[in-house]
């Protein structure tokens, strides 16, 4: 569980989204692969967003930062970054905020950093675009920045190509890149998925450090719960584009109310037990396809409490407590540990 | 890097040496040279002192050997027609040859790539259907056949006194005739624009296809989405991050395409009256005058032979991943 | 138990998950449905077809002997021209040959000719490429060097001086273009084979005992089959385009059989009074050449739709 809170609960948020969905047409129809998600996120905040693959969660982080692809539509009642509404940014304006006062860190460090390029002309690029100044300064701010990160030879790392690096100390590169302009909200996609165990846990510890000491909004994307457990003060589960449950990782994690957060829950290994079903999609059933209109609760299918209401309802988010709110049709209490027994 | 060079040049020289005897074989095992220059009507006699008179009735593997060290020494022999040096007579037209060649790569370049660049950034639009269709056409079009139509057009249709200061007369010449005398000496830039146009056309659908394809690997490349993540501009993101990637295959290419168009001179020399390598290598032929076309064999495997490998050499310039070793 | 979990209960066996489109189409299926709505490989197989039955029954539709010359009636305009006729749909070249006729049988030419040099080069180049690609070691190298020197073998100029010296039949020239155009097979199928070897399906097959002839046509010939249907129609395109440039400049194909480039070769010196002498044969060319290619392109997106451009 994460420990103290390093932010504090009365800032305004750095982040606030409002039912943001994203329609993306294929050949088949339209996929409704993000649908009216709600979040916000303060200064020196982490929110997590947790989720299986293709659950939405990557889209809605591309959303924010309006990179979506071409064929893919947005909309949202609001995406406050700022006091600045980001859906009404021009694509221009948008670009000034991309990399400056939002920074971005995808998944795989081995592919995200452009080959040709050394690594400080593409650590440097990114000052000189946004805050102007000389090559030298970056450089100064690019060899300040490897330090903080805890890189022994800066000068010298900065003059290698991305292929001479092993793949935590690219993902460092990506981290201090994503630095440069001092961002006030650091989106970090799956940041240590692609990374060998061991180097997964310096990358979080790195990132929750430079949070703090910079007091960085974070929205971590991931699917692991563990990460989840060790880094989020919040937590967005989402299922099939929606949130399906959110609220401090406290309360989630000692009460999960929606069944699937309780699946994922206990698709977690104790101790002893092999780690490799420490995966979301150990809960058994297909997630229905997101093509073309969908009634009732997504989650029907592979929930073991579904009645015939689930398929037409609609659900909305109800609270558990203040701040903890899940989306299902069954009262809280249904769910209270030992009270039943899966059916 | 030093290491590289000379371990790829040894291998070109095997490959050119190689050439040169699978040249040499199959131009002499698919008929009897001295039987051909002796004259249809020769007598069996004729035909021996023929090939008694050229050296032909030795061992091949003799006449072979007797090529190689004097082609070492850089004696290529002598046109068993017009007895001139043959060096010489491929030398005095090289520079006709090369114009020609590297122009055509300079326009295809020039149109094909932002051609390529456009469709990928575009993909699946009806601009990028336009550009493949273009492709598709420019691959399917026989050129000696583009070459007649271009002075077709620009010779009779147009019915104009000067095509680009050209002589419309002249321009006649240039269709009518293919074993008349060629243009020599007296060739001005203004003989290269057909041509050029046509060549031009040859190499561009592969080049543009090529920056497409490779373009749009690029474009949803990771480090791509990580350059615009950056808020670069679009330009930077597309000639900066992207292009520079989309260009390591074109270079590949390009090479390949210049040693094609070094032996595709020979169709648009012979149609145009351009007095290079390529003519000289299709009356070569005609007259089967062995020493020329197996020294322009040769010359030409070298030179695709050597460019392929400054392709390579550019290649890892560009490509920090690629070593020469 | 209370209520709520004997309605989900009740719900769970009335509720399947069936009521969600979740079964995902068979690849077979998807491959159909993509080849369906390919218009360029269905526009392009239809062209070939047209050409093929064309050339098939040249015998039945040409309206004349191709070889027939009628000297009363040389250079005759085509029906459009000003003395045009339906007797002679695309009119008679300089020697009162009938153009329809002779771009008819100058199909099954130059369909026969590509389709078996193009075979020819795919059984050298699948042979060089899977020996290369399965064998590894020395026997690649040998492969490699041998691929490299074809490439440095200036094609044209070769096949140009074969057929000047050997005389222009249509044998040698299959022979001659299917020994020219191989590279492109062995290439491919080489650095298939390469990924192939180390799979699994490869490995088990080993170790069940079978023969390295067993694998190759058991396994990997039939993996490297769509690769090399689509090598093969492209190869097929090049193959009429030089062979229609070697009968151009006279040392292909030898007079009077009808071969479209011949036909452009013959026109040539007429071509300011009947342009159409040249355009009907290039045209011929440009569009069988074009269908080749356009069907060649949709096979590859069908089968392998990651390796599209």
């Amino acid at each position: 569980m994460s420990g103290a809170h390093h932010y504090n609960p009365d800032d305004p948020p750095v982040l606030e989204v409002e039912d943001l969905s994203v329609d993306i047409k294929v050949p088949a129809g339209t996929l409704h692969a993000v649908n009216k998600v709600s979040f916000s996120v303060r200064p020196g905040e982490t929110l997590s967003l947790v989720g299986e693959s293709g659950c939405g969660k990557s889209i809605t982080s591309l959303a924010i930062m309006r990179l979506l692809p071409k064929a893919a539509r947005l909309s949202a009642s609001k995406i406050i970054f700022d006091g600045q509404d980001l859906a009404a940014l021009s694509e221009k304006q948008m670009a000034r905020l991309r990399g400056n006062r939002i920074g971005m860190i995808f998944q795989d460090p081995m592919t995200s950093l452009n080959p040709v390029y050394r690594i400080g002309d593409q650590l440097e690029e990114i000052y000189l675009r946004h805050k102007g100044g000389g090559r030298r300064e970056a450089r100064e701010r690019a060899e300040y920045l490897l330090e903080k990160i805890g890189i022994i030879n800066p000068t010298q790392r900065l003059t290698q190509f991305p292929h001479q690096l092993s793949g935590g100390l690219r993902q460092r590169m990506m981290i201090a890149m994503m630095l440069m302009c001092d961002p006030k909200l650091i989106i970090a996609d799956e940041p240590t998925t692609a990374l060998d165990v061991t180097v997964q846990v310096q990358i979080l510890q790195l990132l929750r450090s430079l949070q703090e000491e910079f007091r960085m909004a974070l929205i971590l994307i991931t699917h692991n719960l563990g990460v989840v457990a060790r880094m989020a003060d919040h937590v967005a589960v989402m299922y099939a584009g929606q949130v399906v449950e959110k609220g401090s990782s406290a309360d989630v994690f000692r009460h999960p109310t929606h069944p699937y957060t309780r699946g994922l829950l206990e698709c977690i290994p104790h101790p002893g037990q092999s780690a490799t079903r420490n995966k979301l999609g150990s809960i058994p059933g297909i997630v229905p396809s997101l093509v073309g209109r969908i009634d009732g609760c997504t989650f029907r299918n592979r929930c073991n409490y579904a009645f015939g209401d689930c398929a037409t309802a609609q659900v909305g988010l109800r609270d558990v407590e203040d701040g903890h709110s899940y989306r299902c049709l069954l009262p809280p209490e249904t769910f209270a540990a030992g009270k039943l027994e899966k059916a | 890097m030093a290491n590289f060079l000379t371990r790829r040049l040894i291998i070109a020289l095997l490959v050119a040496l190689t050439v040169s005897i699978v040249g040499f074989s199959l131009l002499r095992l698919s008929g009897d040279l001295a039987a051909v220059l002796a004259g249809e009507d020769a007598s069996a006699e004729d035909i021996a002192r023929t090939a008694a008179q050229y050296g032909l009735d030795r061992h091949l593997i003799v006449q072979y050997l007797d090529w190689l060290f004097n082609a070492l020494r850089g004696n290529l022999g002598q046109s068993l027609f017009t007895h001139e040096p043959v060096w010489e007579m491929i030398t005095s037209r090289l520079p006709v040859t090369i114009t020609l060649a590297f122009a055509a790569l300079f326009f295809g370049l020039l149109i094909a790539i932002p051609l390529g660049v456009l469709a990928a950034v575009k993909a699946n639009t009806w601009t990028d259907r336009g550009a493949l269709f273009v492709a598709v056409m420019g691959q399917a079009t026989p050129n000696f056949w583009f070459a007649l139509i271009l002075i077709y057009v620009f010779g009779v249709w147009w019915r104009q006194a000067t095509i680009l200061g050209v002589r419309l007369a002249e321009i006649k010449i240039f269709g009518m005739q293919l074993s008349g005398l060629p243009i020599s000496g007296g060739a001005t830039w203004l003989h290269y624009v057909l041509p050029v146009v046509t060549l031009a056309t040859f190499v561009m659908p592969a080049i543009m296809r090529i920056t497409r394809t490779g373009m749009m690997e690029v474009l949803n490349s990771d480090y791509v989405r990580t350059a615009r993540a950056k808020g670069l501009s679009p330009g930077k993101v597309l000639f900066k991050h992207a292009l520079r990637n989309a260009i390591l295959p074109v270079v590949s290419l390009a090479a390949v395409q210049l040693g094609f168009l070094l032996s595709g001179s020979v169709i648009v020399e012979s149609i145009f009256a351009l007095n290079g390598v390529g003519y000289l290598a299709f009356e070569s032929i005609k007259r089967i005058d062995f020493p020329v076309v197996q020294s322009i064999l040769v010359i030409l495997a070298c030179s695709y032979i050597l460019l392929t490998l400054l392709a390579d050499i550019i290649n890892a310039k560009l490509d920090p991943r690629v070593r020469l070793e | 138990m209370t209520d709520a979990t004997q309605t989900a209960a009740d719900a769970k066996r009335r509720d399947s998950a069936s009521d969600f489109d979740t079964l995902a189409p068979s690849p077979r299926e998807l491959m159909r449905r993509r080849a369906c709505s390919h218009w360029g490989l269905i526009i392009g197989l239809s062209i070939i077809a047209i050409f093929l039955l064309v050339a098939i029954f040249a015998g039945v539709l040409a309206p004349h002997d191709p070889y027939a010359q009628t000297l009363s009636h040389r250079l005759a305009d085509p029906v459009w021209g000003p003395k045009g006729s339906w007797n002679h749909i695309l009119g008679t070249d300089a020697l009162g040959r009938d153009v329809l006729s002779r771009l008819m049988y100058g199909a099954r030419l130059s369909l026969y000719i590509s389709f078996t040099a193009a075979l020819i080069a795919a059984v050298i180049g699948v042979s060089l490429g899977i020996a290369g690609g399965y064998f590894g070691g020395k026997i690649d190298s040998l492969v490699v060097y041998i691929i490299n020197v074809k490439l440095a073998l200036p094609v044209f100029l070769v096949a140009l001086s074969i057929a000047a010296i050997t005389g222009g039949t249509v044998t040698v020239m299959i022979l001659l273009l299917g020994f020219l155009t191989w590279d492109r097979y062995a290439i491919v199928t080489r650095s298939l084979t390469q990924q192939m070897r180390d799979q699994d399906f490869i490995m088990s097959s080993l170790a069940a005992g079978s023969s390295h002839m067993r694998i190759i046509f058991r396994d990997i010939l039939p993996n490297l089959m769509n690769h090399i249907i689509v090598i093969v129609s492209l190869d097929m395109a090049v193959i009429i385009l030089i062979e229609a440039a070697l009968s151009f400049l006279g040392l292909g194909i030898r007079p009077p059989t009808p071969s479209w480039g011949l036909m452009i070769s013959e026109a040539r010196a007429m071509m300011f009074f009947k342009p159409h002498l040249i355009m009907v044969p290039g045209i011929a060319i440009f569009i069988l050449v074009m269908a080749i290619n356009m069907a060649g392109d949709g096979i590859r997106d069908v089968t392998a739709p990651e390796g599209r451009g």
